[in-house]
């Protein structure tokens, strides 16, 4: 299930703008191929991060995958609830599951990722 | 008898299917320069032969000397029940073993081995074990360098030489940056060391007891780094911790340690165990196996390896150290030997060496021309200084068949006349009476 104005990652981050703040979280896709996740380390406030690069881990009881910023900038909040009981990301990746804030982004970097058709045609590809 | 499983004609059949004509054609590929000229292998011997030569060379060492020598690895004595149970063949494996369903006794071991190490130090964590005491200080400096995305670790200069060269062999090829600060009269240089943090810094590295064998109360430090996101890394002597208060009491992050002290015997070069024993915040960091109880679909308890996603064989590159093994064999006599001891008996042991310790000293003080390195506590081991050089000393009495300890000159620029001195419950008050008498006598000629 993709939900329509998020724009998506090839590594499977979505984004979504809400005003000057994007909320990034992992797809419904993601969690289904990662299973029961039990653990994830997510940065603190203020850490600044590139386009692609890793912000954070993700552990289920299959595997252990890098999280990485579908755009650059600076966090501004972390979902701490995600610490007590990861498995949220499992019930609710597209809502609750949502993992950081970015703030001073750069726009221009949304135009690199995948709208919902192409995210959808990715994995269908894949799966 | 040939131990070569095939025959001449099987070879030749195998050559002629790899296209070659002899087995000195596989190798054509390695460059002449590289080749050997000649393996120069002695004739064969008898099995009487090879026994007899051994014996010769066994021969040649010095283990007939009532030894004072510690320096991180001390004569202990070890229980005949340790060797008895650790050779059962359901146990003798020095193997990870990582299949729950063949595996559950050496796993249940691990467990227990890994529940004796959190209590001794009152830590949260313990894993499996790893190599020895030097390693795994290597191995917490990684962990803490990825724990606080920091590049720079300060170690106190009381930390086990050893072990420092270790740290530098381990990491030569890492972006990690050491500061050393020197100690002084044999305790961690507080001014000095404070100073010395800034916002690179990941870790602070101690020992208690320290080299000198004296024993600290760090807990001023450990505040100090915590004030500033740093870690403390401590090195400790297994056996001290039955007296001494836990690490975990003054809230160090990362505690190591050598257990050959555990009912493991003296050899050189090993092999000796590792281990590592943490805080439950830090555990995805950590390097290392480590093994978890739980149930199986039954509701019987079980034990599984758990926590693998931080390991080489899942994580890939990304993975918290390259080790994906533990020292099996090793970390079974530890836990056999505390298992044997229990907590009171390792209790009165330690009292025992520190007690023989105080009346060492108390014999040292009494000849003329030795000082006994007085500045603050100590467990079983402590530094004297004696009035000639004390490697030219440690060889006098070595020839009276006693191994004084170990002169401290080449470790410490200046301390010639130094020498480290260790006692454990094996040295009777009559050794230590003798060695007190001989070293009198030597220094009066």
């Amino acid at each position: 299930m993709v939900v329509d104005e998020r724009r998506f990652s090839k590594t499977h981050e979505w984004i979504v703008i809400e005003s000057d703040i994007a909320v990034v979280g992992i797809t419904d896709f993601a969690q289904e191929s990662l299973g029961d996740i039990t653990y994830i380390e997510l940065p603190e406030v203020g850490a600044e991060f590139e386009q692609g690069a890793e912000f954070g881990v993700i552990e289920s009881v299959k595997a252990a995958s890098d999280l990485y910023a579908p755009v650059g900038g600076r966090v501004c909040e972390v979902n701490s609830e995600l610490a007590k009981t990861p498995e949220i990301i499992n019930h609710d990746p597209f809502g609750e599951g949502w993992m950081i804030k970015i703030k001073n982004f750069n726009a221009a970097e949304l135009g690199s990722l995948l709208d919902t058709d192409a995210y959808e045609a990715q994995i269908n590809s894949e799966a | 008898m040939s131990y070569v499983a095939n025959t001449d004609a099987q070879r030749q059949e195998m050559l002629e299917r790899c296209g070659v004509q002899n087995i000195s054609q596989l190798f054509d590929g390695i460059p002449r320069s590289l080749a050997p000229h000649s393996f120069d292998v002695p004739p064969p011997k008898s099995e009487q032969e090879v026994v007899a030569l051994f014996d010769d060379l066994a021969g040649r060492n010095y283990a007939h000397l009532t030894t004072f020598i510690g320096g991180g690895f001390y004569d202990h004595y070890i229980p005949s029940a340790v060797d008895a149970i650790a050779s059962r063949s359901e146990f003798y494996t020095a193997y990870t073993p990582y299949q729950p369903e063949i595996s559950q006794g050496t796993l249940q071991a691990i467990y227990e081995y890994q529940s004796h190490m959190c209590r001794l130090t009152g830590m949260e964590v313990s894993n499996a074990s790893l190599y020895d005491g030097g390693t795994a200080l290597a191995e917490a400096c990684q962990m803490a360098i990825h724990a606080t995305n920091r590049d720079r670790i300060v170690v106190d200069g009381g930390v086990n030489p050893v072990y420092r060269k270790m740290l530098d062999c381990y990491t030569a090829n890492l972006s990690i940056s050491f500061t050393e600060i020197p100690v002084t009269r044999g305790q961690s240089d507080r001014d000095h060391l404070l100073a010395e943090l800034d916002e690179n810094t990941a870790a602070v590295i101690l020992q208690n007891p320290n080299f000198f064998g004296v024993v600290d109360n760090h807990s001023d430090i450990v505040e100090a780094c915590h004030a500033r996101g740093i870690l403390v890394v401590q090195s400790v002597y297994p056996t001290a911790m039955a007296l001494l208060k836990p690490p975990g009491e003054i809230g160090v992050d990362i505690v190591t340690g050598e257990g050959q002290s555990l009912g493991i015997p003296l050899s050189f070069g090993g092999p000796y165990l590792g281990f590592m024993t943490t805080t439950r915040s830090l555990v995805r960091k950590m390097p290392g196996r480590l093994v978890g109880r739980t149930t199986d679909r039954n509701g019987k308890e079980s034990f599984v390896l758990t926590l693998q996603a931080r390991e080489q064989h899942i994580r890939r590159s990304k993975a918290t150290s390259n080790i994906c093994t533990n020292q099996a064999l090793c970390a079974l006599r530890a836990h056999i030997y505390l298992c044997l001891l229990g907590r009171s008996g390792l209790r009165d042991l330690a009292k025992l060496c520190y007690a023989k310790t105080c009346y060492a000293k108390s014999r040292f003080r009494a000849i003329p021309g030795v000082d006994v390195m007085e500045s603050s506590p100590t467990f079983n081991e402590f530094t004297i200084r004696v009035p000639i050089d004390a490697g030219d000393l440690a060889g006098l009495l070595v020839e009276r068949g006693i191994a004084p300890g170990l002169p401290l000159g080449r470790f410490y620029p200046g301390m010639q006349n130094y020498l480290l001195v260790a006692v454990t419950e094996k040295r009777t008050k009559y050794d230590i009476g003798t060695f007190a008498e001989e070293m009198e006598s030597l220094l009066r000629q």
